[in-house]
């Protein structure tokens, strides 16, 4: 019994990473960038739902509406303030640095306001824990919504890239601005969709994983930003089910490295096996080899 | 009044001057070409033409509308598409999906089915491969799948670059006649060729650009047999 709780609550946990893994992987295909401030995008929007629900007693669900919204034009902002001028930048290095700035940034606003000590985060998910095989089993409201979630963003987020205009624009942008553009797709307009999606995307899995382990600081975001990072390169960079495949992955394997071999290696393991599937295959799981014709 | 008025173009990388003043016109229904070496400036001046580049003088005037400034997504709208150098086709994306990018500025059902109807006529070998990924076809076939995407826009005028790029002489031939057949139907097309031969047989007037200016001009046929033009680019 003991294993099938953990395996599910590896794969909870695996939808949180693959919940940023997303707004990684989506921005890195289009922009061809990594936005390392994304971590921390996940514990602003941890902190304006501890804000308002914790501290105004506002509605938890209005809450998380409220900090999506919140994260999105942070999101659209850092892309227009502090990438979009470097974008032609000669070394693709000078956006790279600039966004571990804007994530130092970001912890360190959220120091100013809120102090170092961790806050205890009141979970959003009132729904009651499920027990199965007469209590053996328990499954916590947490990792049901937590894996709901993350279930119905990806049925949306591919149907939003397959069906809608706008998701055809990403893919054209992600091949090739300058092709893109001759279409008559706003190049700049798409990058920041890209952005506010991810940022969105970060805010719903910082209330998640706040849910799931309740304790808020400034540096909530960095860990899992890292992990989610890895999850996107595990499963391609760049592609969508990818970041899902990445992320429940090395969730699975976090929780179980934790529960059987040691809690304290468990993230030197995550970090051991990515190094042994880049070295097996470069681009991922689910990586595209890039062909070319000329 | 010409359809597009490019007038003494300046444009610059960084401290190098690329095109040094130029200025040309293209009138309703014409084929024009553009040629010369590589390096000459051929496609700079196409992709200020679409705004890919912005010019530090001068002015590109569409049929009277001032288009200097505007941002390179928002030509196609006004009805000038761009086939540009070495295709640049979606190489993860069907063919169909190409030619759907192709229509992208298109809210007109009906003009999309249309246009996508007559393009598989034309190029059966699309119809034939359209679901396949684009970057699966061969060169020959990518200048087919970026001229059809071009002509999803039902442009007014098409600005092709060196669309012989690559090919072998048989697709070179089949690649000019797909120009014609877009300007029989009342496309009129800027030809930007290395190849002078084909790209003066099919047009009507030509430009001769050199280091960033343009050096000679006139009739297509006078310039074929003019001694320089022989020389340099005819290899007579």
């Amino acid at each position: 019994m003991s294993l099938i709780s953990y395996v599910i609550n590896g794969i909870s946990l695996g939808s949180v990473y693959a919940i940023i893994a997303l707004g990684y992987s989506m921005v890195y295909g289009i922009a061809k960038m990594l936005n390392f401030a994304h971590g921390d995008v996940i514990m602003v929007g941890g902190f304006v739902v501890y804000t308002m629900a914790s501290g105004l007693g506002i509605n938890p669900i209005l809450s998380i509406l409220c900090s999506m919204a919140f994260c999105t034009v942070l999101g659209m902002t850092i892309e227009r303030i502090a990438y979009r001028p470097l974008r032609n930048a000669a070394s693709s290095l000078a956006v790279l640095i600039t966004a571990i700035g804007v994530s130092y940034f970001l912890q360190n606003i959220a120091l100013i306001i809120y102090g170092s000590s961790p806050k205890a985060f009141t979970s959003v998910v009132t729904i009651p824990s499920l027990k199965l095989a007469d209590g053996a089993l328990t499954i916590s409201g947490e990792t049901i919504v937590t894996i709901v979630a993350c279930i119905i963003i990806m049925v949306v987020l591919m149907l939003f890239i397959n069906k809608t205009k706008a998701g055809q624009a990403m893919l054209a942008v992600s091949e090739d601005k300058g092709a893109a553009a001759l279409m008559g797709i706003n190049v700049n307009g798409t990058i920041a969709l890209t952005f506010a999606i991810g940022s969105a995307l970060a805010a719903i899995a910082g209330v998640l994983l706040c849910s799931a382990y309740p304790s808020l600081s400034p540096y909530t975001g960095a860990m899992p930003g890292i992990k989610a990072f890895v999850a996107a390169v595990f499963g391609g960079i760049g592609s969508i089910p990818g970041a899902l495949i990445g992320g429940i992955l090395l969730g699975l394997i976090e929780i179980l490295s934790k529960a059987y071999i040691s809690s304290q290696l468990s993230d030197a393991i995550v970090f051991a096996v990515l190094i042994v599937v880049l070295l097996v295959k470069p681009t991922g799981i689910l990586g595209k080899q890039i062909q070319e014709k000329v | 009044m010409a359809m597009l008025e490019v007038k003494d173009l300046e444009v610059y990388y960084g401290m190098i001057q690329a095109i040094k003043g130029v200025s040309f016109e293209v009138n309703q229904g014409e084929v024009i070409a553009l040629i010369g070496a590589n390096g000459a400036g051929k496609t700079t001046i196409l992709h200020t033409i679409t705004g890919l580049i912005q010019p530090k003088q001068g002015s590109v005037v569409f049929e009277g509308t001032d288009i200097t400034k505007v941002p390179g997504h928002k030509i196609v709208s006004m009805g000038m598409a761009h086939v540009p150098e070495g295709r640049r086709v979606f190489a993860n994306l069907s063919v169909y999906q190409n030619l759907k990018m192709g229509a992208y500025i298109q809210k007109d059902k009906n003009e999309i089915a249309k246009n996508l109807e007559m393009i598989y006529k034309h190029f059966p070998r699309l119809e034939e491969r359209k679901n396949q990924m684009a970057g699966t076809l061969s060169g020959g076939e990518q200048q087919m799948l970026a001229m059809g995407r071009a002509l999803m826009s039902s442009p007014k005028m098409i600005l092709m670059d060196e669309p012989s790029m690559g090919l072998s002489p048989l697709l070179v031939k089949e690649v000019f006649s797909i120009i014609e057949f877009c300007h029989e139907s009342g496309i009129t097309i800027l030809l930007v060729e290395q190849n002078a031969k084909m790209a003066l047989g099919i047009a009507d007037r030509a430009y001769v650009l050199e280091t960033g200016k343009i050096t000679l001009t006139g009739d297509a046929k006078e310039l074929m047999e003019d001694e320089n033009v022989k020389k340099a680019y005819l290899g007579v």
